[in-house]
């Protein structure tokens, strides 16, 4: 099995070193993209299915490929955003959470640095945290949401598109 | 038991993190209380870094705009709008109680009872979410906002105050999954509950398929949400299907957001109002206007007489013919309806 194999079968090869960022960008970062998120939408509504702050979370847990701290900026990035909302808070807390460890769990063992694995990782994080949001709103809260296979499958692959430069982007600062 | 934590130092962080928010949750669930404080600080840490994003935006494409109007025509737009917006609210006002009332009475009521005290605000952003459909408006407990007020524009219900804070409040949007109204059809009164769904349309719920609602057909208020007060806009009916649980599946395209949402009025003092007929084009008839002075003789041509309606103007010319030939209808042929007969002579008004 050659190198480029091995990545991609996620043998324990590990390609790029552990990124440590500086904790002002840790804050920082999830911040604006909470911003972005609750102000933008506004003029345009389209980036209201723009999901900045998962996409943020799986950013920081595929760079820094440690699934303790990926797993508690997603925490705290979704309870950010349940404050914001009329949900019970914890339901964003939790999907996130389950986002940033799985990706933070994915990126041990596989080199997320090329573009169209980070397309496709997010894609399917991109289902993960709808399909799991979905779950919990169903069974915690008693709610029956609407699901429309074709839209989220049209969202998830703008948002996809949308995270690679945006991740190229956000390794430059 | 050391070896045990290092080793799947991970799982237990996971475990311990999940079960911490599950905790919360349970809370909330169970005892239907919000943890209110963690939304503070969101609030309170977000929302002036939203306001400020606001002012930039308004301090510099609005000044850009301005250079490229006229100086001035900017501001006055924005004052004539509001001030449009204010007399469009008291105008439908006065068409409600005009139309379902006395004119005299209606006048009396409004006299007697302003129409609703409004606060108007701007929106500065939303929940930050795709699912939920909650913005942030630029006023809070310090204007007056509490709980549970109304949020509209002058073309129908926007949503409701669902948090209050300092100077900033949150808004849940009509569309939203969790909300729900209590609405009235305008023709046949028909009772229904306006619930979002997280689109654009909203859906009018425990309508009996036996009812009769047209495609179109405008929906008010109803007052008994406590929240609204009776009578406002709401929208009209976009499809209309027979449900499966012999109740319609009836779909509304909400009035209040269809020109954008900038700018709302929070309703911090309701007045109900009734609900106007509904003008039935099919039975429209052109009449004319009544007369707006009861001493003002009616404007019309006169007939003269005992003459009101076009048959008695009719019996009257035959009179005058049969006078004016010394004819006698009945015997032989006809008169001469060509020769003009005497003209008639209007008894004159009494003399005051």
């Amino acid at each position: 099995m050659n190198e480029s194999g091995d990545q991609f079968l996620g043998r324990r090869v590990r390609r790029g070193t552990a990124y440590r960022f500086r904790p002002a960008a840790v804050i920082l970062i999830p911040v604006i993209a909470i911003l972005l998120q609750v102000y933008l939408p506004l003029f345009f509504s389209g980036f209201a299915q723009l999901e900045l702050p998962l996409l943020v979370t799986i950013y920081f847990a595929v760079k820094r490929r440690e699934p303790v701290s990926a797993l508690l900026i997603g925490s705290g990035v979704g309870l950010l955003q349940d404050a914001l909302s009329n949900n019970p808070i914890g339901m964003f807390g939790i999907v996130k959470t389950l986002t940033g460890y799985f990706a933070g769990i994915l990126s041990q063992r596989m080199d997320t640095e090329s573009p169209v694995i980070r397309f496709f990782i997010n894609l399917f994080f991109y289902f993960f945290h709808q399909f799991f949001h979905w779950v919990m709103t169903t069974t915690l809260l008693g709610q029956q949401p609407g699901i429309e296979p074709l839209s989220i499958l049209l969202y998830g692959l703008v948002n996809a598109a949308v995270a690679v430069p945006l991740f190229r982007l956000l390794d430059r600062i | 038991m050391e070896f045990l934590l290092n080793r799947y130092r991970n799982i237990f962080a996971l475990v311990g993190v999940i079960f911490v928010q599950l905790l919360l949750l349970g809370y909330q669930i169970k005892t239907k209380q919000d943890i209110r404080l963690i939304r503070v600080w969101a609030v309170s840490g977000v929302m002036p870094l939203a306001r400020l994003l606001n002012s930039i935006r308004t301090n510099t494409i609005g000044i850009a705009g301005d250079y490229t109007n006229l100086v001035g025509v900017r501001d006055e737009n924005v004052r004539l709008k509001k001030a449009l917006d204010d007399l469009k609210l008291k105008n439908q006002f006065l068409e409600n109680q005009l139309g379902t009332a006395e004119r005299v009475q209606a006048l009396a009521a409004f006299q007697a009872r302003s129409p609703w005290q409004t606060k108007a605000a701007r929106i500065i952003g939303n929940a930050g979410t795709g699912t939920s459909k909650v913005v942030f408006i630029d006023i809070g407990t310090n204007a007056g906002v509490a709980k549970g007020m109304a949020v509209v524009t002058p073309d129908g219900i926007v949503g409701k105050v669902i948090a209050s804070y300092n100077s900033t409040s949150q808004v849940l949007l009509i569309t939203d999954a969790g909300f729900a109204a209590g609405v009235i059809s305008q023709k046949g009164r028909v009772p229904s509950t306006l619930k979002g769904q997280g689109t654009m349309l909203c859906l009018l719920e425990y309508i009996p398929n036996e009812e009769n609602i047209t495609e179109g057909e405008w929906f008010y208020t109803s007052g008994d949400d406590r929240v609204f007060p009776k009578g406002l806009k709401v929208g009209q009916v976009r499809g209309i299907r027979s449900g499966k649980m012999s109740f319609k599946e009836v779909t509304l395209t909400p009035s209040g957001m269809q020109h954008g949402l900038e700018e709302v009025l929070v309703i911090l003092d309701g007045t109900h109002q009734e609900i106007p007929d509904a003008i039935d084009t099919s039975q429209q008839r052109l009449l004319p206007p009544p007369p707006s002075d009861p001493n003002v003789t009616d404007t019309r041509p006169r007939l003269g007489g005992n003459v009101t309606t076009e048959a008695d103007e009719v019996a009257e010319k035959y009179n005058r013919v049969q006078q004016s030939q010394g004819h006698q209808f009945g015997e032989g042929g006809p008169p001469n309806f060509n020769v003009n007969p005497v003209p008639r002579v209007d008894p004159k008004p009494p003399t005051q």
